[in-house]
């Protein structure tokens, strides 16, 4: 297992190196901007197309969620939920066609988890003024205000982790699987490493495929779940 | 015996370490196979409420996972960026 490779070195603030997750980042960004463009082409007011009506679908099916989860009340945070769920799923997809998954990197979970971070903060700070967000540190009770001052560093870097280290966890056993097909074909001489071709793909189903969904879509779950907390709910409004 | 150095007496160390970090995996197999098997029971009792259930069981279960992802980043960093070499 290695690290990101660092393509150049840009000469600002002594350095800053380029690597392969900014490169994909740069890539992933790229995708999403073209599919975008194609989705909402020449929109019409009654959906003929079929581009459009999958994007009307998509953008459906996130307002319920996050109407579902969020209450009616936080219907400004379905944009930032779709924009985590999509970058954080094609960025994990993209290690399918061989390059790099973008979550692959510490840096990138860690960025996403701080952006939470900042809304949950931001959302109890404006919910309940400058005071009332001080005194819910000492809810449900004083003394376990230290325990939820560690909460403020502990959540988005259990959010991040977990995130990290499944993607990882994935790809090192595929790359363990790799190495283990690779060694048999050489023991039994074949030139070409023909164990290698279709006997992973039942596993990368799992690893790659289902845990790049599912960890998208728990991450998403987890920031609509923290964020809902920290506001009043849809009753008291 | 007499040309072991303390570098590689590190190295098996934390070699050895790495699997017993890896003991931390019993405890989100456990909890997660319980969460899936109250899941089931739910959607046996009520069919309707299939999905919600699924829902609430595949966050659960990212969440019961957290501990055993702990155990194996403590296990990546003893055997790739050893702080202790």
């Amino acid at each position: 297992m290695e690290g990101p490779r660092i393509f150049f070195t840009l000469p600002f603030f002594g350095g800053i190196n380029i690597n392969e997750t900014e490169i994909n980042l740069t890539i992933v960004t790229l995708i999403l901007l073209v599919l975008s463009l194609v989705l909402t082409h020449r929109m019409e007011k009654i959906p003929r197309k079929k581009t459009q009506i999958l994007a009307e679908k998509i953008v459906i099916t996130i307002d319920n969620l996050v109407e579902q989860t969020m209450g009616k009340r936080y219907m400004n945070f379905a944009p930032y939920m779709m924009t985590i769920f999509a970058c954080s799923l094609i960025g994990s997809l993209i290690g399918l066609v061989g390059l790099r998954s973008t979550t692959q990197d510490f840096n990138t979970t860690l960025t996403w988890a701080l952006a939470t971070a900042f809304f949950i903060h931001y959302v109890g700070f404006k919910y309940s003024g400058f005071v009332g967000y001080l005194k819910s540190f000492t809810e449900p009770v004083k003394f376990l205000t230290p325990i939820n001052l560690i909460g403020i560093v502990t959540t988005p870097m259990s959010m991040s982790l977990r995130h990290f280290g499944n993607v990882l966890g994935g790809s090192i056993i595929m790359s363990l699987l790799y190495t283990a097909l690779g060694s048999l074909s050489s023991m039994i001489n074949i030139p070409i490493p023909i164990l290698e071709v279709g006997i992973p793909a039942i596993l990368s189903l799992y690893f790659d495929l289902f845990s790049g969904v599912m960890q998208a879509f728990i991450f998403c779950m987890l920031t609509m779940a923290y964020i809902s907390n920290v506001g009043p709910s849809d009753d008291i409004a | 015996m007499n040309n072991i150095d303390g570098i590689t007496l590190i190295k098996a160390a934390s070699a050895i370490g790495a699997g017993l970090a890896m003991i931390a995996g019993i405890g989100p197999g456990i909890g997660e196979g319980y969460a899936a098997g109250k899941a089931v029971e739910a959607v046996a009792r009520q069919p309707e409420s299939q999905g919600l259930v699924t829902k609430t069981m595949l966050i659960g279960c990212a969440v019961a996972e957290t501990t055993g992802i702990y155990g194996l980043f403590i296990a990546l960093a003893l055997l790739f960026f050893n702080p202790l070499l």
